[in-house]
């Protein structure tokens, strides 16, 4: 098969799976639904292998193929094909969609076995697997919107899934309406690069054609802003939205609503870092607009501490791991925004791994628990779930960042350009630092109330608690290994020049990012001691408060001191929210609808045309006063006046 | 066969008329007889189209399948029509939506079922012959003709309002359209002065040199009366009352076809007849349509009637689709174009959807509502469909639309109106969702427990309508190819638009000067 023909396959299968088990799965029953959907995932993913392979035989110059479907639209000036590209970049995230997507699919055989709405749940799924392939693969920037808002539907789809809860439908409502204002802003940068190729006849949005006309970009602007820092930021706006940075990122800890898989896929593994993907897509763009390369940066630095700080008191095993999910992809955006962008996209990879396994061994722990989510109820599950224990102890160990697993290596080539990049600081790296301290913290403090200790839960209740089917363990098996390797992707650079390895990742995308972001420097050791001593505290500090003293965090709120009942409390962003921007809208829409709709406009027309018809009335009756004489002459003189004008004008 | 293909619109515009006069002589107790003869008429009046689509050449940017014959021979004034990129789809959606309806009301319309189906056909022949017509005169007597079947529609079997609204209708609309019929025959006296000779044909009208002024009072002459049957914001009061009232076929339609009456007006008229006015105007347009965009959706999101919101969702869509017109380029129009078509579809759906469970609950309250989608799982994805095509998610017909209208939006000097118009994505799904989670999702109330799914019946009037939606949305190419040539041409040089005539029918038409053709049809005085 040729390149171009599995690419297709690669995206068309899981379209075919939704639609096959969309449209005929309650003919075709139940369990085959589900089969059907782990299939196709697999056939998509030996495609993406071979597809990847294929590419890796070319030459590093060559390697991108463009798979055209048909043509999406033709307006005459803008022409958009349906047609999707792979290259280095897209490559890795078809393999980590795919493959990651093939796990949790499988997971969720055990997990919704025993769900009447099975058949929808796996359609759903497949669904979204093929929109996040359309959004990693396409061409130009209309069709990775296309993805862009398909993955958001997903989400809406499946956050809501179990929909008779109003809570959790409206879960999925915030999740879409929040993702929309990023899409409108993403929207408003992709017609602002359009523009500015359109304005020199050649107007394209397909991502090479942008690349190429980059001069184009560079001299155009908008306003009193270089075209360039406009589109960045309108893309980055968006980014926010998917990928739940601040201000956008109040959907995500609401979207633990949907199925523990399902957070693990879309809202933790792939949906979600598809900002950071979308930024480094468009790197030679931002490197064109150094400012919002800062914020970005610091954005991410931002995000990453908030998110942490709200993980540290958290108290629902999904909500810590949805904030540290926030956190986590606030470090991508800091590699990204620093010129990283290897480093982003290897945090990318790695977090997958980890983040994917610790939410599906939270599906185990809740699966095991019969539904409970609260970690002050927990403790003592070790010897109950031997498999889940161990994965999710690999999982936490790596996003601690302690060596040698995969999330140490990842996020010690994020602070290590934040130190070092051109783009970077010290402050930035600061920030990084401060963030993974308490990633090690909140982490093992989860760790430990849910798998140590003694148990909190009744004793009928822990003698239910029972290890989840070999179906769902044996995916976390398979990330755990990855988990614990995956660094090896991307050895650190001093590593590998003193071993001689290559760096695989780094090689693989140098045709992507010609620009290396930074050298390899003489402080590589250092900063890697800094970042193993301060995951090393976080750990330590959290099983001294945990394991050690066995506090537990109280349930009361009235009992916390005032910063941790704030971080329990979200910072008050979604109240907040909801009084500045929620109420005014509606507000607004019962001004205009009630007083301004009903009382102004419809009165001035339903009465004005009357009240000038009776003004006119009134002045023509004046002529009808009974004067025949008047009339007379009003008669004499209009009949002259229609003679004169047919004979003199008509002939 | 050679009359039907030399006479095609002619057949198609009269074909419904010849239908209504037929059930017009059938006995009124004859209930099933009466809804299935009106299918089979508006039927075969779709049949027709696609065999117009079929044989229409898309690449050519002038006037197809014309026919001019003399009809008040010695005032100029003919029966001459045709179709181009312009206005095809929007004769198909026409015949397209007519059967639909007449599907639908089969359970709807119980009383008066004669005269019902009667003004829905007079009413499918009032419209194509508003979409075909190139005479200015014939173009007003359908535009006109139109007013009277809707007029009955709302007023006899609409709701408890239904004569306040009807009446609003019409007043509105009359009111709007006086002003055009004298700028109407304005042009054409003007063409005597200037020519010689009288001609309201438009292709004629098009050659006239008018001066800013002239063309200013025309131009608002003709804007109001589009504007009102758009509706253009403020002008769009009496459009919530006419769709809360009406019955189900009747929004539809309106919705469907009759609003964008407004819009091929201006697309097919009020612009290209004074340009340098609408040129001059444009800003003004372009202010009213993006007002019209947020404050249709800001009005939307607090509606506690599904048809009243859908009815001021129809204000912020149809805003899309002035603001694409007036930005005077390709890409706009088109957008402009398109968005006509799907918002014909998606909100002709939605009302649709509406009437289903209105029929089995005779409330359109949203409070009334809610889980739906746990009893009627069909209902829900269907619902799912017409709602997301509506809010404009890529891959459904109405993104392509808004896409388009927005990126030429940006094109303007000033950017204020691309920024606030995309604030229009985000309020359209916002009450959108709202309403979808109020009727489908949460827990399903005592009221909704019994209530069946859709029937055959109703899936055989609902699937094709959604299938359009999904199609126009992943392959819209398949009908931009009908439009795009006729939109390069109208947005090149819209100072010297002029009309040009094809021959057909024949494989590869020869392009005649509208002067010419029109020379030999024009009788002799």
């Amino acid at each position: 098969m040729g390149l171009e023909t599995l690419i297709a396959l690669v995206v068309l299968l899981p379209l075919a799976g939704a639609a096959l088990n969309g449209f005929f799965g309650q003919l075709h029953g139940k369990r085959l639904s589900g089969y059907l959907a782990c299939a196709v995932m697999a056939a998509s993913f030996a495609c993406a292998a071979s597809a990847v392979a294929g590419l890796s035989g070319l030459s590093p110059a060559s390697r991108s193929v463009t798979s055209v479907l048909y043509t999406w639209m033709d307006a005459s000036s803008l022409r958009v094909e349906m047609a999707f590209t792979l290259d280095p970049l897209s490559g890795v995230m078809i393999l980590v969609v795919t493959g990651v997507g093939f796990l949790i699919h499988v997971y969720s055989l055990g997990y919704m076995a025993h769900d009447d709405g099975r058949v929808r749940y796996f359609s759903y799924l497949n669904l979204f697997v093929f929109f996040m392939l359309v959004l990693v693969l396409g061409a130009s920037m209309p069709v990775m919107f296309l993805g862009w808002e398909g993955v958001g539907l997903c989400s809406y789809l499946l956050i809501g899934f179990w929909f008779e809860d109003a809570a959790k439908a409206t879960a999925g409502k915030k999740a879409f309406l929040t993702n929309r204002v990023g899409d409108m802003f993403f929207a408003l940068g992709m017609f602002s690069l359009f523009w500015a190729t359109y304005q020199a006849g050649s107007g394209t949005l397909a991502f090479a054609g942008l690349k190429a006309n980059k001069h184009l970009i560079e001299q155009a602007t908008v306003g009193a802003v270089p075209l360039a820092t406009f589109a960045a930021l309108c893309l980055f706006i968006g980014a926010t939205g998917k990928s739940a940075q601040i201000p956008l990122y109040v959907w995500l800890p609401d979207a633990m609503a949907g199925p523990t898989p399902v957070s693990a896929l879309i809202h933790a593994a792939t949906m979600v870092t598809a900002g950071v993907y979308m930024v480094a897509r468009m790197s030679w763009l931002y490197q064109m607009a150094p400012g919002v390369m800062e914020l970005v940066a610091w954005i991410g630095a931002l995000t990453a501490l908030f998110a942490a700080a709200i993980g540290l008191a958290a108290t629902d095993i999904k909500k810590v791991l949805a904030y540290s999910t926030i956190s986590q992809l606030g470090y991508m955006f800091l590699g990204v925004g620093v010129g990283g962008y290897v480093a982003g996209i290897f945090h990318l990879v790695t977090h997958a791994f980890f983040k994917g396994l610790l939410f599906l061994g939270a599906g185990s722990v809740i699966h095991g628990c019969h539904g409970n989510q609260d970690i002050r109820k927990m403790g003592g599950l070790k010897d109950k779930m031997p498999w889940t224990f161990w994965t999710f102890l690999v999982a936490t160990w790596a996003i601690a960042g302690l060596p040698p697993f995969a999330g140490f290596v990842s996020k010690d080539e994020i602070l290590y350009e934040a130190y070092n990049s051109p783009h970077g600081s010290l402050a930035l790296w600061l920030a990084g630092v401060v963030a993974a301290v308490m990633t090690a913290f909140y982490m093992f403090r989860l760790f430990t109330l849910t798998f140590l200790g003694a148990p909190r839960m009744g004793k009928k209740d822990f003698d239910h608690v029972h290890e989840s089917p070999a179906v769902m363990t044996v995916p976390l098996a398979v990330l755990a290994g990855l988990s614990a390797v995956g660094g090896a992707l991307n050895l650190p650079g001093g590593i590998a020049h003193a071993l001689h390895l290559p760096r695989v990742l780094s090689d693989w995308l140098a045709p992507v990012f010609p620009v290396e972001a930074t050298a390899h420097a003489s402080n590589e050791w250092a900063l890697m001691g800094a970042s193993v001593l301060v995951a090393l505290a976080g750990t330590l500090g959290a099983l001294h408060v945990y394991y050690r003293q066995k506090t537990v965090p109280v349930a009361d709120n009235a009992r916390l001191t005032v910063p941790v009942r704030m971080a329990r409390d979200k910072f008050y962003v979604d109240e907040a929210y909801d009084i500045l921007i929620v109420k005014p809208v509606r507000g607004l829409g019962r001004f205009l609808a009630g007083p301004i709709d009903k009382r102004v406009i419809d009165r001035v027309l339903a009465e004005l045309p009357p009240a000038v018809a009776y003004w006119l009335s009134a002045r023509v009756t004046s002529l009808q006063n009974g004067n025949v004489q008047a009339y007379a002459v009003v008669l004499f003189g209009g009949t002259v006046a229609i003679l004169a004008y047919l004979t003199l004008y008509l002939r | 066969m050679t009359f039907l293909s030399q006479n095609l619109l002619t057949v198609l515009v009269f074909l419904p008329a010849v239908g209504a006069l037929a059930l017009a002589l059938m006995p009124s107790e004859e209930k099933p007889l009466l809804r299935w003869s009106a299918v089979a008429f508006s039927g075969l009046a779709f049949v027709l189209s696609l065999g117009l689509l079929n044989e229409f050449h898309g690449s050519f940017p002038s006037l197809q399948f014309v026919e001019s014959r003399p009809w008040i021979a010695e005032w100029g004034i003919t029966w001459f029509v045709g179709v181009d990129g312009l206005s095809i789809l929007l004769v198909v959606l026409t015949a397209f939506l007519t059967p639909v309806v007449a599907l639908s009301a089969f359970s709807a319309v119980e009383e008066g079922v004669k005269g019902y189906y009667v003004s829905l056909l007079m009413l499918e022949t009032a419209m194509l012959g508003a979409l075909v017509a190139l005479d200015i005169f014939l173009f007003y007597v359908f535009w006109e003709l139109m007013l009277i079947p809707m007029f009955f529609l709302i007023g006899v079997w609409g709701g408890p309002r239904r004569i306040y609204a009807a009446v609003k209708f019409m007043l509105f609309t009359l009111v709007g359209s006086l002003p055009m019929l004298v700028a109407v025959l304005y042009i054409y006296f003007a063409h005597k002065a200037q020519a010689g000779s009288y001609s309201a044909a438009l292709p004629d009208l098009l050659t006239l040199k008018l001066s800013p002024t002239e063309q200013l009072w025309l131009f608002a002459a003709f804007a109001l009366a589009f504007a009102v049957k758009v509706p253009l914001f403020p002008l769009h009061t009496w459009l919530p009352d006419a769709h809360v009232e009406a019955p189900t076929g009747g929004s539809v339609i309106l919705a469907g076809v009759l609003l964008k009456m407004g819009t091929y007006g201006f697309v097919r008229f009020a612009v290209p007849l004074f340009p340098g006015a609408a040129r001059e105007a444009a800003p003004v347009m372009l202010t009213l349509a993006v007002i019209g965009i947020v404050y249709g959706a800001l009005v939307s999101l607090v509606q506690t009637d599904i048809k009243k919101l859908v009815a001021y969702s129809s204000v912020s869509h149809l805003g899309y689709v002035m603001l694409g017109i007036f930005t005077l380029e390709v890409a706009g129009l088109q957008g402009a174009l398109y968005g006509m078509i799907s918002h014909g579809l998606t909100t002709g759906a939605l009302f649709l959807l509406i009437g289903v469970i209105y029929e089995r609950r005779h409330t359109r309250q949203i409070d009334e509502f809610g889980g739906l989608a746990r009893q009627m799982p069909v209902y829900a994805v269907l619902l799912m469909f017409a709602t997301l095509g509506s809010v404009g998610l890529p891959g459904l017909s109405g993104f392509v639309g808004e896409f388009l209208v927005l990126l030429s939006a940006f094109s303007l000097s000033s950017k204020v109106y691309v920024v606030l118009a995309s604030t229009g994505l985000v309020f359209g799904a916002l009450y959108m969702l709202w309403l979808v989670h109020k009727v489908l999702w949460g827990p399903l109330g005592p009221k909704n427990q019994k209530l069946p799914d859709v029937s055959a019946r109703e899936i055989a009037y609902l699937a094709p309508v959604i299938v359009m939606i999904v199609w126009m949305g992943v392959f819209p190419n398949t009908w931009m190819n009908t439009m795009r040539a006729s939109a390069e041409h109208w947005a090149r040089d819209l100072d010297h638009y002029r009309l040009t005539v094809t021959a057909r029918p024949g494989p590869a038409p020869a392009l005649l000067t509208a002067q010419s053709e029109h020379a030999s049809h024009r009788p002799a005085r």
